[in-house]
This record gives structure tokens, sequence and C-alpha cells, in this order.
């Protein structure tokens, strides 16, 4: 069976695939990576967003051996080692940006990417045709477009701390 | 320190506790946990919606690498293994019973939907799994399929049970009859409205998996499921299919990704898993692909109904008439008889003071997969029936939509109000919500935007939904005469720590509502305990003494209640204790959010000192009080509540595309008091996401074949971000009057009052194409053609 080498989450990894192996089954079966979910079997879904080389790519819709020697980053490694929060999972959490919690690694990491892709800032209606890729069927996206729109100018560093929801 | 600062009681938006797991990719769904030694299962699933089961060949399958074993039907049956049970039994006119054919977990000769298993395969892996499924060789006899609702009924059409003729499950009916005759042989106008309730796929986005365990030491099977009431699936699964004692089988149900329903029901696959593990002596995960789900998770709505309104000259409703036929599937799914009668019929009062009601219901068999309970479950069919026969009779009648709503509504001094279809509304008020509703969409203001979009060369619509629903379904004793078999109460542990932190034991299931955090709130309201000292167990059969689950927004309702109750038990102990402990008469001794104190001093114990006593009783009155700080409840609702409100949409229709896009949706519900308002408004959205995308997008289509044609995410439109709008969500309350809470429930309103709302919004903006009626969804060929059609009848 062939094998890679990936580095996910800044840890190097050796593993056996079969040449049909996918990237989420890679990270949810042999490294027990289980934040990564799989939604659907049609790349429509995203939640199985990860980051490969800084880019947003859906892991069911990539082989494990097309991977070999890239850098990854799960939802788990998305965090502080203390357990501080990105300003994308903050945002999310004071947004009230998740319900059910399954299609949430896949949106953080696909709005980490497309507030990384636009350094300029978006409008929510940006933000909507944005997420195209994601879907989620708990919250009707009004919460996760108000995060988002509050993450970006954190993570642009326009404005030096999350600013708070309205609700109080 | 048990100190409550700031404030997280009732009322506050306080920020989930559960989020943290969730956002760090920490959580624990059904297919992130693996068993020591587990092995694979996969389903092999007909191809055909109708046919024969000739042979099934698995000779090749089973010598191909890593596979355990493969059971077939037979395999199930040889072992006296039950059918998958349907837990309401409805009654015909007669008074017969309903047609209640054997549903087996695998196909037994015949398979009746795409999608019915036919075989499972187990195998070292999933990968090995399936390339042995698909090795099998099963010879059909493919059979004439029936699909359609009204088609099922259909002389000489397909017969989908042996046990069923005609395809009828049950003819049912509601209300006087006689009296609806009358009331309209003396009406000025009769307006009639016919409408198909377009059949969805309820699609959490987890999709269901299930591993079975089985210990052959001690003879313990384990099931961990993607269930929304793990104490009815160990109910369900081990009395009737498996003949398993509860003490024998545990039910989890972890982390889940979403349920509206579809969760609720007993499904084949748990029983074969957990069946199967017993076999193999292994642990065994199943896991749906989506294609999978879409052919056998149950789908909601499709329904088929006239009716008829009947008006006396000054535009008050006489009397209503209501004609339904209700697909049920192939098979009864758990709850599915109970849907378009009891949760349904019972609703066509809505907010209007109409005197008499007669509703007839015909649940029909077909070659589809089972449909149940979606997201609010019969109440959204009949608001949007009732919602759009409102407005198409305002329209006939010459009369104002909104005043015509407002002339008819049950005043709020009218409760508790009788309906005549049996449930009684104990609060409400209908007008305020409306008024606030009509206030903050700018009602008043819409003709001039509509002139606006005009201009540009859009066709601009308003419409307006006002409706109430039933939630916390119960009484027990009433639901039991109805049909139902189970008791539909909730049960609440509360369990105070040594010194003074709290676990809390419930049998409602959170798979996306918060319970985490609001039940938390509960307790620090009530026993001025923080949240962060307040632990939710929950979906777990071997820690949770029992339970109905979380469906029909009954958690709060019913599950809160129960807890509510057991921290009156532990306050009524607390309150002996620090009698003697402060040498008072118990009388004399108050409780407030976590203070005991005798009336009228200063003299006072915390709830620590307390509990601290309790388990360390050293100082304490041992031969009249046993030790200990521990309650539970049992809670049976007095009655259904009922969240009503008030929706208005307003959308642009881009003729030359026939894209409807939702400008604005403004909700004003009256969900009883609220505990966490930042979670009342999610839910509020989510569901009306459901709403908007039933009027707009979803469809579940089935060919005359039967052939599911929408069976994929390339192929059903589920709403995304750029199809929904922002949605407002304001609340009015008005208190239940029936549970401890005032509590009413909020996790079905926008389900159930958006659709009509859309279409109404839609129609309203054909209006000048003399547009009476547009069926869900509105998609964009649906409108072009309608757009088109005008165009080609002006030229």
């Amino acid at each position: 069976m062939p094998q890679v080498t990936l580095t996910v989450n800044g840890t190097k990894h050796t593993v056996e695939v079969e040449a049909r192996t996918l990237l989420v089954e890679t990270l949810r079966e042999q490294l027990r990576l289980t934040g990564t979910h799989v939604g659907c079997d049609t790349s429509q879904c995203g939640a199985c967003v990860v980051h490969m080389g800084g880019d947003s790519v859906k892991s069911c819709t990539i082989l494990s051996v097309q991977c070999d020697g890239s850098e990854i980053t799960t939802i788990e490694g998305l965090a502080a080692a203390d357990g501080t929060l990105h300003p994308m999972q903050e945002a999310f959490r004071e947004y009230h940006a998740l319900q059910c919690g399954f299609c949430t690694p896949g949106m953080v990491m696909s709005a980490i990417d497309l507030v990384n892709k636009h350094p300029d800032g978006m409008s929510e209606k940006e933000i909507r045709e944005g997420l195209e890729g994601n879907l989620c069927r708990c919250t009707g996206y009004h919460n996760i477009v108000k995060a988002i729109a509050a993450a970006q100018d954190v993570m642009h560093g326009r404005v030096p701390e999350l600013v708070r929801a309205a609700a109080e | 320190m048990n100190v409550v600062t700031p404030f997280e009681g009732i009322g506050a938006s306080l920020r989930r506790k559960e989020d943290f797991r969730f956002l760090m990719g920490r959580g624990q769904y059904v297919d992130d946990i693996n068993r020591p030694g587990q092995t694979h299962a996969v389903m092999l699933r007909s191809p055909h919606a109708h046919a024969t089961i000739d042979r099934i060949d698995t000779v090749a399958a089973k010598a191909m690498p890593g596979v355990k074993a493969i059971f077939v039907g037979e395999d199930m049956a040889a072992e006296q293994i039950g059918g998958i049970p349907c837990g309401w039994q409805i009654h015909n006119k007669d008074g017969s019973p309903m047609a209640e054919p054997m549903h087996p977990a695998l196909a037994l000769g015949k398979v009746r939907h795409v999608g019915d298993p036919v075989a499972v395969v187990i195998a070292e892996t999933k990968s090995q799994a399936r390339d042995a499924a698909e090795a099998i060789v099963v010879d059909y006899t493919p059979l004439p399929a029936v699909s359609g609702t009204e088609a099922a009924l259909q002389p000489g059409a397909p017969q989908v049970h042996d046990g069923a003729p005609g395809n009828l499950c049950y003819d049912w009916h509601i209300g006087d009859k006689a009296a609806q005759e009358a009331a309209f042989a003396r009406a000025a106008r009769v307006v009639k409205f016919e409408t198909t309730n377009n059949r969805l796929v309820p699609n959490a986005m987890e999709p269901r998996a299930a591993i079975g365990d089985f210990d052959s030491f001690s003879g313990d099977y384990t099931l961990y499921t993607t269930s929304q009431n793990p104490h009815v699936i160990r109910l369900l699964m081990g009395a009737f299919v498996l003949h398993i004692p509860e003490s024998k089988l545990r039910v989890v149900a972890p982390d889940v990704g979403g349920g509206f329903g579809s969760k609720i029901y007993h499904y084949a696959e748990e029983a074969i898993v957990t069946w199967a593990a017993g076999k193999v002596k292994r642990p065994i995960k199943w896991t749906c692909e989506r294609s999978e789900s879409f052919m056998s998770d149950a789908h909601g709505r499709d329904h088929v109904s006239t009716a008829e309104l009947a008006l006396d000259a000054e535009g008050k409703i006489l009397g209503l008439k209501v004609h339904t036929l209700a697909n049920m599937g192939a098979y009864l799914s758990t709850f599915a008889p109970c849907v378009p009668t009891y949760l349904y019929a019972t609703l066509l009062s809505g907010v209007y003071a109409t005197p008499v009601i007669y509703a007839e219901v015909k649940a029909v068999f077909t070659n589809t997969v089972p449909v149940d309970a979606y997201r609010g479950a019969g109440r959204p069919e009949a608001t949007y029936l009732l919602e759009r026969l409102m407005d198409v009779a305002a329209a006939e009648a010459g009369l104002d939509k909104v005043d015509f709503r407002r002339r008819n509504f049950i005043l709020p001094d009218q409760f508790p109000y009788q309906t005549p279809v049996a449930l009684q509304y104990d609060s409400g008020d209908y007008h305020s919500t409306l008024e606030a509703c009509l206030e903050t969409a700018g009602w008043a203001g819409f003709e001039a935007r509509r002139a606006e979009s005009k201009t540009r060369g859009r066709l601009r619509g308003i419409g307006i939904s006002t409706y109430v629903e039933a939630c916390g379904i119960a009484p027990s004793a009433v639901v039991g005469s109805l049909g139902a078999r189970a008791g539909l109460y909730e049960v609440g542990t509360i369990r105070v720590h040594p010194t003074g932190s709290v676990t809390v034991l419930t049998g409602a299931h959170s798979h996306g509502q918060g319970h985490e955090t609001t039940f938390a709130q509960l307790i620090a309201d009530k026993l001025g305990v923080p949240t962060a000292n307040v632990d939710i167990v929950h979906g777990d059969t071997a820690k949770v003494p029992f339970g109905m689950g979380t469906y029909g927004s009954r958690s709060l309702a019913v599950g809160g209640s129960a807890m509510d109750k057991a921290m009156d038990k532990i306050i009524a102990k607390g309150k002996r204790i620090a009698a003697h402990l402060m040498e008072a008469s118990v009388e004399d001794v108050e409780f407030e959010r976590g203070t005991f104190r005798v009336a009228g001093t200063d003299k006072t114990k915390t709830l620590t000192d307390i509990s601290l006593a309790a388990y360390v009783p050293h100082n304490y009155p041992i031969d009249e009080i046993e030790p200990g700080l521990e309650e539970t409840a049992f809670y049976d609702p007095k009655n259904f509540t009922y969240p009503g409100g008030c929706h208005i949409c307003e959308v642009e229709i881009d003729p030359e595309t026939g894209r409807t896009e939702v400008l604005n949706f403004t909700a004003v519900d009256d969900v009883g008091r609220v505990i966490n308002p930042m979670i009342v408004e999610g839910q509020v959205q989510g569901g009306v996401a459901q709403g908007i995308g039933q009027a707009l997008l979803e469809a579940a289509i089935y060919d005359a074949s039967g052939q599911l044609v929408s069976g994929s995410f390339m192929d059903y439109t589920m709403p995304r971000a750029g199809d929904l709008p922002d949605v407002g969500v304001a609340t009015h309350v008005t208190l239940c009057t029936h549970n401890p809470l005032g509590v009413k429930g909020c996790g079905e309103v926008g389900a159930i009052g958006s659709p009509p709302a859309v279409m109404n919004a839609v129609v309203d903006a054909l209006r000048d194409y003399g547009v009476r009626h547009v069926e869900m969804p509105a998609t964009p060929q649906k409108i072009w053609g309608i757009v088109n059609a005008h165009r080609l009848a002006a030229e």
C-alpha cells in the first residue's frame, strides 16, 4: 500500500493508505482527528473542510495520496495550546453561530480561508455568497454571517478585540 | 462558592456551555466513537421501488477479504426477530384499527421502496464491507409501483401490502359533520382551495449512524445511535424487535448533529447492528452515506388537501371543511399515523374562532420511504393550508387580508379557548403579535416599496401568516386514549453534590437546542448555583433513569418542568435540614436562590451548608430525614402548550429568471417565558430557514416508477446562505398557564409560521397576473413559467 507523509496541525505523520483512501478517512480513522466531519457524498456540504497549505479543501474530495508532503490544518489545530480560541471560533461562540455543531468545523475552516482571501473585508452579502460550499441545517446562517463579519475585523487587525453581539 | 454573578438565570442570553467542544473539534458524535475490535457494516439496499426477492446469493461475497458475516431477512426471521413497531395506532371512522403491516428490519421476500435494506455485510473495514456488498447477487422480479399520494387510492393501483386493501392505512375523521353542513348551508360564501404540501427530506447534517456492541460475558448489549430519544429506542427495540430486557440493553445517544424529527424513530439499522453484534461477538459500526440517508431517513409532509371555508356576509368564519390524503410511505414509521391526525387536524382552527370544523384524513401506503414527523409535524401542514386559504378567501370576498384575520381572531378574553377539534388553548394574544409584526415589518409602507421595485422591473410581494401551534405533547392519559403506545411525561433528576455543585439527569435530548446551557440556567435561577457548577447529563439510558426524549418542542415545557418539580423536592428537603441546623420550625424557613433563611431573622444557611450536612450527617435528624440530597420527578403535562405569533415575509421576483428573493423576514412569536433569548432567536431563525426552504427550494420527488429523483445534495435543493435573508425575531410573551415555568416551546414555530408567509408573498408579487395560487416549492422554473404564460396570453 502507498505510504504518505502529512504534517497535520504541526505534527508529522507517515501512514499507509489505499490508493482510494480519502484525506478525510485518513484524518478521522487513521489519525483519530474526528473533528473533521463527513456530511455528504457529493462534495456539497463542506462539513469536511480543512486547510491544505493554507487553502481550504474539501477533505472528502481529495485522495490521501495527493496530499503527500503537505501541511494540513484541521479544526483541532486552530486554538492556541493554552486553549485560547481563534478569533473565528470565538466569534462563532459569541454570535451563537452553531447549534448542533456538526457543520461547525467545516464552516469555521471555510470562513477563515474566506476572510484570509479578502483582506479588504467582505459585506454580509459577500459572506453569504462565499459560504456557497457549506451547508448548515440548524442556524439559517443568520448568526454565522454575523460571526464572520465580526471575526474578519479582528483577523484584519481593524479592531483590537471581538465586537460583542447585541444580545445581552 | 455558589454565587451567581453576573446574572445567569431565566432571561439571560448566556453564551452556550457546549460550544467549546464543538468549536474545537472535540464533539463526540456516533461516528467519532470507535470500540475495541470494531467491525463495519454496510447495508445492501433495494434499487427497485417494488419487487419480489427471488434469490440472494452471498457465496462469493462471503469469501471476500475481511468479511465476517452477511445476514439477510430470513436469518433474522429464523430467530423470531420482530418487525419494526409503530408507536401510534389510529382508528378508522368505523372504530376498526388502522392497517398495520409487518415491517421487517431486513426485507423478507419483497422490497417496497428504493432503499429498503436487503442484506447487511459485516467486515473488518468499511471498504471491504462495501466491496462485498457489491458482490452480492440479488435476483429481483420488479413489480408495478405506486409513489404518488393520490395515485395510491386509484382503482387498480399497485398494492403495497396484502394486508392493506386499496393501499389504505386508515380513514379517519374529527369534528361534527352535521354541524359543518348546517353552517355551510347558511353561508354567504364558500371558498374552496386545493393544495399539495410538498414532501421534504429532513437532512440533518449528521448522517445517521449506529454502533452495536455485545459483551458475551455479561450478556449486555449497547447501542450507540444518532437518536433524539434513547430510552424510547431501548423500549421499542428491546421489547418489540430483539426481545432484550431493558436491564441488558443500554442505548447511548451522544452528541447528535441535528434531528428535526428524523432521529426520533426506531430505524431498522439500529436493530440490525445490535442483533448482529451478538452474532459476530464484535462491535459493529454502521454510518449512513448521504445518498443512503435520502432513501432511508423518514421524510416529512406529503399531504394533498382540499379545504372549504364558509363565511357570512360580514366576513366572519362560519365553518371549515377539510379533506386530506397523507402519504405514509411503504411502512409505518414510529409516529407516522399521528402526524396527519392528532398533530394536524386538531390544529385546523388556527388562531380563529371557527365555530365548526369537520376534517377527514385518509392515510395511504406507497412505494416510497416512510414519512413521519419533520420539524413541526402536521402543524406546518395545517398552518399552510389555513393561512393560504385565509388569503384566498380574503381576496375572493374583497376583504383586506389583515383585517379579515383580525376580524376572526380568538380574543384575549376568550382563553381558555375550546376549539371544535379537541384542543383547548390556554393562552395567547394574537392581536399583539400581529400588530408588533406589522409595525416591525413596515407593512404600511409596502406599496411604496412595491412601486420602487416595479421601476426596476421587479415584482415585489408581501405575505402574512398568523398562527398557533401545539407543543409539549401530552397528557399521557389523553394521548393514550388517542392511540399513543407510550406515555409522554418527562423525567428529571437533580443531584446536589456534598459541596454544592449539581448534576442534572434529564430524559430530554439535545441535538443542537443548547440544553446544557438553558437547563443550567433553570438551576441557576432557582437554586442559585452558578451554571459553571451545573452539569447536564442526557442521552444515556445507563445514566438517566428514564425519559421520552426531544421532539415537538417539548424539552423545556415537559423536561424543564420535571426539573422544576425535582428542584421543589430538593428545596422541601433542604428546608427540613435547614430547620434542624438553625433550630427553627420548618414552616419558618424560606428559600431563595441558594439561601435558606429563618423568616424575619438574619439566620441563614446556604445550599452548600445543607448539602454538606446531608452527605456528612453528623449533626442531622437521621431518624426523620434520609441522608443525601438527590431528587427525581416525573412530570406529566396537563395540556399541550400553544405558541403562536405572526410572520411577515417580503419577496422580490425577477420576472426574467423567475427567481424569488426573500428581502425581509420578520417573526414575532409568543413562545411563553423565554429562558435564553439568544438561543430562542437562533431556534426561530433556523426554523424559518427550513420554512423558506420548503416554500421556495425543497422537494423530494419520486417518478411514477418509484425512483427518488431528488436523491442527493446535487438534486435536492438545500437552502444555502445566499438563498436566505436576515431573519428578524422578536417575542411577545403570554405565559403558559399550566406548567410551572410558563414556557411554551420555540423549536418549531419558525418552520410552522413561515411557509404560508412566504407563499402569500409570492402570490401577492404575482397579483397583477391574476394568480390565485402557486404550489410549493416556488422554484424559478415554476415562477418563470407563470410569468411567461401570462406574457404569451397578453400578446
